[in-house]
């Protein structure tokens, strides 16, 4: 055991924090992340982790709460691209899209003046990529909260979201605002995100938004099973990561460990890839849009 | 502000924008751009790659910016084309985590790899530049009228003999190609600002491909002309302007569609 647990693993804070805020995050990202792929909204997931993340450069830039940053900044681009056109298939990815760029290049900005404030050097890579490691505990219960909000939402809109997503034409005959709904999805989605990107950055936050749901959802036709494995392939792949990243330490070149998202990221994408080796037949001659045959258990 | 360096820096950014202008029209047609955020922004971490290993950064941001093309092209046709391309995008990224956390010199060239440097640009840089902003505008418009096909009829490129599946994957590669060399210079980010805003804009006032293109490229030039005008006055950096301008004139052309 000793070959994969290193003796004080679990005896150090920072990464039992690592663990638990990891764990939180991937179930979050996990269960909200089926629907992302459901309704073909992974560049939009991923977009809202850059443009929160952009919040928090500029929370910190003024002085207030970076947390509040990134959750304000994601909140305000779901409803920005929701404005722009996102409910539109085909002008969604462009809705997206003009606000990433309109983000990105405040990111430019915010990092600017920010060297021009401080000459940290590193913050362009610590935005992009985070850090376990460095999360102080008493934001833990912060991150909790908004978690829950979004599993909540996610959870309680489910059937009808599903609906929406599968078949906009029979929600909308049986008096469902399908553009409400989508509303309220892109709202839950910016909270999951913004609260992961804040955490593990915005690489990972894509990373376990997508791959888990992705995989499970290449293995199962129902969505709740698929959120249930989607959520714990998750959990799997962050503390086995979290665990090599420790492990790491020892290995070359030496004084510093392996990152993190890293071992997460080839884990998930591992996982992903794995189904092409293995399907089971039932589910072999596919359309591109596959989830359309997912039915709504 | 016409002397010296930044004479070049005029030239570069032209070119530059020809080339985002023409490739980003077809990938806001062919609903492309995640991949045109994703290949660019994941080829950095082939720059990290290849200064960790001590060879020309052009050369890592090619293979990553290919290799992630030609990934999301061939995963892409029996899965979900978004699912591919965000993974593809992680997985460089994560690729680039690795590399600079081993390299330890790496940190402060991030920002530029990302946000570019077009300020500094020497003029021997600037003759592979105009190189191969040629060699895409011709790869664009050879195939122009097979892309123009698959993208917006592909029923009838299927009939017609067009393998739509080839073209996807022939404008992925050029896009890598365009967007990995020009990353150096103008870096990751700003070039997707400069691919989609203008090109978006553009659609929403014509229709007509070849005006929307000439559109596209005319936008995605005015963006940068004033980008850098105003970036030399104010000393802010050139990536803020260029994505803040991509998504005004996005406005004003979704405002003129309106009144019309």
């Amino acid at each position: 055991m000793h070959f994969l647990f290193e003796p004080g693993l679990l005896a150090s804070g920072p990464v039992r924090t690592a663990l638990l805020v990891g764990g939180i995050v991937a179930v979050a990202s996990g269960v909200i992340g089926v629907f992302t792929v459901i309704r073909s909204q992974s560049f939009a997931g991923h977009s809202l982790a850059d443009v929160a993340t952009t919040g928090g450069s500029g929370a910190f830039l003024v002085g207030l709460n970076q947390f509040w940053g990134f959750l304000a900044a994601g909140i305000a681009a779901a409803g920005l691209m929701e404005a722009i056109g996102v409910q539109r298939r085909r002008g969604r990815d462009v809705a997206t899209g003009v606000v990433l760029g309109a983000a990105l290049g405040a990111a430019a900005l915010f990092l600017y003046l920010g060297t021009q404030q401080t000459s940290t050097t590193g913050a362009s890579f610590t935005i992009l990529f985070g850090s376990m490691f460095v999360i102080s505990p008493d934001t833990v219960p912060a991150l909790i909260a908004s978690g829950a909000v979004a599993v909540l939402a996610v959870a309680v809109l489910a059937r009808v979201l599903l609906l929406t997503s599968l078949s906009p034409d029979l929600a909308r005959a049986r008096g469902v605002n399908v553009r409400l709904v989508g509303m309220a999805y892109l709202i839950a989605l910016a909270i999951s995100v913004s609260l992961s990107a804040v955490a593990i950055g915005a690489v990972l936050s894509t990373a376990l938004l997508i791959g888990p749901a992705a995989t499970a959802l290449r293995l199962t036709k129902s969505p709740v099973r698929a959120m249930a494995a989607s959520a714990l392939s998750g959990v799997a792949a962050t503390w086995l990561g979290i665990v090599l990243a420790y492990d790491s330490d020892d290995w070359p070149p030496h004084g510093h460990g392996w990152p993190v998202s890293f071992f997460v990221v080839v884990l998930v994408v591992a996982g992903y890839l794995l189904t092409y080796v293995r399907r089971p037949r039932r589910l072999a001659p596919r359309s591109p849009h596959e989830g359309a045959e997912c039915s709504p258990a | 502000m016409f002397s010296g360096l930044m004479l070049n820096t005029w030239i570069t950014a032209s070119i530059v924008a020809v080339i985002a202008g023409m490739t980003g029209f077809f990938a806001v047609l062919r609903g492309s751009t995640f991949a045109a955020h994703a290949i660019p922004n994941g080829a950095f971490a082939g720059a990290a790659g290849a200064s960790l290993i001590g060879i020309n950064v052009i050369w890592g941001l090619a293979v990553f910016a290919v290799g992630g093309a030609l990934g999301i092209g061939a995963l892409g046709r029996k899965a979900r084309h978004d699912v591919v391309t965000a993974l593809a995008l992680v997985l460089m990224l994560g690729l680039g985590a690795l590399f600079v956390s081993v390299s330890t010199e790496y940190a402060e060239e991030t920002y530029s790899l990302l946000f570019g440097e077009v300020f500094g640009v020497s003029t021997s840089e600037v003759l592979p530049i105009v190189g191969l902003g040629l060699v895409s505008a011709a790869a664009i418009a050879l195939a122009f009228r097979p892309l123009m096909l698959t993208s917006a009829l592909p029923e009838v490129a299927d009939a017609q003999g067009v393998s739509t599946r080839k073209m996807e994957l022939y404008f992925l590669v050029v896009m890598a190609l365009a967007t990995s060399m020009t990353i150096p210079v103008v870096g990751a980010l700003l070039m997707f600002s400069l691919m989609i805003g203008p090109a978006a804009a553009a659609r929403s006032v014509t229709a007509r491909p070849g005006v929307a293109m000439a559109l596209s490229v005319a936008i995605a030039l005015a963006t940068v002309w004033l980008s850098i005008t105003l970036s030399y006055r104010t000393n802010w950096p050139l990536g803020f302007f260029v994505g803040v301008g991509g998504a005004v004139f996005y406005l004003i052309g979704q405002a003129a569609r309106m009144r019309a």
